[in-house]
């Protein structure tokens, strides 16, 4: 899946989103700091905010929109200090915290907005499993390949827009931990798959047989992360209402819920 | 001396062997390569040792001798001292530990306990000690220093040398030289005036001070506005070399305070980020060589100084060599100070090249904003402190690197209150290093990573790399068989060829290296020995 925050640094200006509003005062963003930000919203801010960030009302960060805040100092107090006489708590978040979350909020606007709505999640869980063929490669709780990025919980971590952005470009943004792998042995033959774990001297990785594969790197002619998603682009495939179907139904997983405890 | 405390007993009839080191011993420390008597090897600091048992064909053979448990989890950055088959090293903060060398037995462990203002600013570390005669000498992190009998372990004199509550702190080993035991401070985050000192090594009496910033009236002071050289930081926290026959003692210093914001400061800021060669007997200025004038980057110049007699083009040389955090290779004549070159050995941007003086010239934007400014290399530097290693038989120059990645710096306004952190800026680094953590196991090389770096030390370029997937904190050692020993965060000990960069032989020890392997000899056996996670390893052939 992609990340949220655009590669590199990010500079942008507010003001071209909010039309008369005065420029905000923004700083450089760099790109670690949107990551950090972006769990430090999931463990924080999501609760009330919402993985959209419009779950409340008036705001939708996606959008840039808010209802006390213009520039990122605001931010940085609102997030430290809380709103009095709202359900917005003062957070005891480090100033460098807080400047992830506010850098992470910012790249959100950076992203194109959605464009299928609303779609259906029945008629997209048929896509996925059917058609579109996701889980030869994906899997989905018990179904489906390990070659892939797991979707289980995609919908619980990724905004809609990126989940469609996957979809449409997978190339254009693959987070790091998605990024293929690719090693060629001494006599030639590649493979390639998803890394588990590396360090100076070896490489571990899943193949796509799913074989668990360990090797070391004195003994590789290359090794190194692919750049390219295997992933096939569904742009022109699959038309605006199927892509609005597998957005909704791949948003509704937000993985597996604990089963209760079942008594003798 | 209240609140020293004799902690651990002595565990053994006190040491066994009591020859005394003698300053003649530590001079020609060449002569007994079985011990390894100051903390880089020897006056040169080349981390070099002219020991051979151990060879690229026989490395292979290299097996775990004995292991030594700290008690403590701070980050084990000491090296060992090793004097006829004992071992004294540092376990953080401030425990002197004295182990038999063959099978790590412990001897005796003298404990002192800082005082609770201790304000170090980047751990609770300590990176080994000093021995004259048959007394250890040891900085501790509230900024004391303390004399201890090497044969049991007892304190002899403790003295202190600066205020920790205004932010001093000693975290390297000190430099024996003569009769003085020569000490710097850190503290650079707190805006203290920097100084390196000599204490006489009987009494602990104060014999010079040289302050790294010059106070008014002196040359230099006029590199500061205003007052601004009354909290402008210039640390030592790594220990220096000396070259006896100009009676010049060489340390690197660190950065100006605050680190990020030098419109409190104006000037170039003498002698932060610089070179300072400093009369051993009266702690007068030679010469210096400023690395970093008006350094708003935190390019502490507190690598270690490595000296050389080189034939530089074409004649024979005193010459200095210095892989600065900043970025650049130099080498420095070290008579005179003349710079004599500064080549990049990473990416560098925040400045372009050199005059022909020696200066850096530096682009008017890379300097820190409050919107922020990328510099390469990022805040943690080409390098740091980990120790690098020259080995005369290859003229290669071995540099613990990090490659490929900046840092965004941001100016911020900042004020000076005593004993707290005077930064005046926040740099955040574009992509984080390390493959400590899963989610940056990921990132792409070009992203940041680690290496052995090899240049060729006359001409500074480039000669091989060892990449490493993560970053390094961990020191060089090379030998006269040329091999090079090293580590990394990762976890391995490993063993290069010091011509090629060959890997050669790997152990796994389990936890981050974060200091320099060092070697020695008992009974005619070679042992190398390192540090990782919170132990001490010695590894030695297979019998």
């Amino acid at each position: 899946m992609r990340r949220a925050s655009s590669v590199g640094v990010v500079l942008f200006s507010l003001a071209v989103l909010l039309g008369a509003r005065p420029a905000f005062a923004q700083r450089f963003h760099v790109q670690s700091e949107a990551e950090q930000g972006e769990q430090l919203y999931q463990a924080n801010c999501i609760t009330c905010h919402g993985l959209e960030g419009d779950e409340v009302s008036g705001i939708d960060f996606g959008k840039g929109r808010y209802k006390r805040a213009t520039s990122d100092d605001d931010l940085m107090r609102i997030i430290r200090d809380g709103i009095p006489g709202t359900a917005m708590p003062p957070n005891k978040l480090s100033e460098i915290q807080r400047g992830n979350i506010v850098a992470y909020l910012r790249s959100l606007t950076a992203m194109e907005p959605l464009t299928s709505l609303p779609g259906d999640a029945a008629r997209g869980q048929a896509l996925v499993e059917g058609k579109g063929n996701c889980l030869s490669c994906h899997r989905i709780q018990a179904n489906g390949s390990r070659t892939g990025p797991d979707l289980t919980d995609v919908g619980q971590f990724r905004r809609r827009v990126e989940i469609e952005k996957a979809i449409l470009d997978p190339s254009a943004e693959i987070r790091p931990e998605n990024r293929s792998y690719k090693v060629v042995t001494r006599d030639g033959t590649t493979i390639v798959g998803r890394l588990m774990n590396h360090d100076t001297l070896m490489v571990l990785l899943i193949d796509d047989k799913q074989q668990l594969r360990a090797f070391n790197k004195a003994d590789l002619r290359s090794y190194g992360f692919v750049m390219e998603s295997p992933m096939p682009s569904y742009k022109g495939k699959i038309s605006n209402d199927e892509l609005a179907d597998m957005v909704r139904y791949l948003a509704s997983l937000k993985g597996i819920k604990p089963q209760p405890a079942q008594t003798p | 001396m209240k609140k020293t405390l004799l902690l651990a007993l002595v565990l053994a009839a006190t040491a066994t062997v009591g020859a005394q080191v003698s300053y003649d011993r530590l001079l020609r420390a060449d002569r007994e390569p079985q011990n390894w008597l100051t903390y880089s090897g020897s006056y040169m600091s080349q981390r070099h040792s002219p020991l051979t048992q151990i060879t690229p064909a026989n490395v292979k053979n290299l097996e775990l001798q004995w292991v030594w448990q700290a008690r403590s989890l701070e980050r084990f950055q000491a090296t060992a001292l090793v004097v006829d088959g004992i071992m004294y090293t540092v376990q953080a903060p401030n425990d002197i530990v004295a182990l038999d060398a063959v099978s790590g037995k412990l001897f005796w462990m003298y404990s002192y306990r800082p005082a609770a203002t201790a304000r170090p600013c980047c751990g609770r570390v300590n990176r080994g000690v000093a021995i004259l005669g048959d007394t250890l000498f040891m900085g501790t992190i509230d900024a004391h220093l303390v004399a201890v009998d090497a044969k049991g372990g007892k304190p002899i004199w403790d003295v202190a040398i600066a205020k920790p509550e205004s932010g001093y702190a000693i975290t390297h080993a000190p430099l024996v030289i003569k009769d003085k035991v020569v000490v710097g401070v850190a503290g650079g985050e707190f805006g203290i005036r920097g100084f390196l000192a000599a204490y006489d090594a009987k009494t602990g009496k104060e014999a010079w001070r040289f302050y790294t910033i010059p106070g008014p009236g002196e040359p230099g002071n006029e590199t500061w506005g205003g007052d601004s050289w009354k909290r402008g930081g210039g640390p030592i926290w790594n220990t220096g070399a000396y070259d006896p026959e100009l009676n010049l003692t060489y340390w690197g210093t660190g950065n100006p305070s605050p680190d990020y914001n030098g419109d409190l400061r104006p000037g170039d800021n003498l002698y932060t980020s610089s070179l300072v060669a400093v009369d051993a007997d009266t702690g007068k200025l030679k010469w210096h060589y400023q690395f970093t004038p008006h350094d708003e980057y935190d390019f502490d110049s507190t690598q270690v100084p490595v000296l050389a007699d080189v034939q530089w083009q074409g004649r024979p040389r005193k010459v200095l060599f210095f892989a600065n955090r900043n970025g650049f290779f130099y080498a420095l004549d070290r008579a005179t100070g003349e710079f004599l070159s500064g080549k990049p050995f990473v990416k560098v941007t925040w400045a372009t090249g050199f005059d022909a003086k020696g200066h850096p010239i530096r682009p008017k934007d890379k300097f820190p904003t409050p919107e922020g400014v990328h510099i390469d290399p990022g805040n943690q530097g080409g390098t740091n402190w980990y120790n690098p290693s020259y080995s005369p038989r290859t003229g290669l120059f071995y540099i613990p690197s990090w490659v490929d990645y900046d840092t965004v710096y941001f100016k911020r306004p900042v004020e000076y209150v005593e004993g707290q952190s005077f930064g005046g800026g926040i740099p955040r680094t574009t992509h984080p290093p390390g493959i400590a953590t899963t989610t940056n196991s990921y990132q792409l090389p070009s992203e940041g990573h680690g290496a052995i770096r090899a240049m060729d030390a006359l001409t500074g370029q480039k000669k091989w790399d060892f990449e490493m997937a993560d970053v390094t904190d961990a020191g060089v050692l090379t030998t006269a068989s040329d091999l090079l020993f090293s580590g990394g965060r990762e976890g391995y000990f490993f063993a290069l060829d010091a011509k090629t960069g060959a890997l050669l032989w790997k152990a796994t020890v389990g936890g981050v290296i974060a200091s320099g392997p060092m070697t020695y000899s008992v009974n005619g056996r070679q042992y190398v020995a390192v540090n990782a996670g919170s132990a001490l390893f010695s590894f030695a052939l297979r019998q």
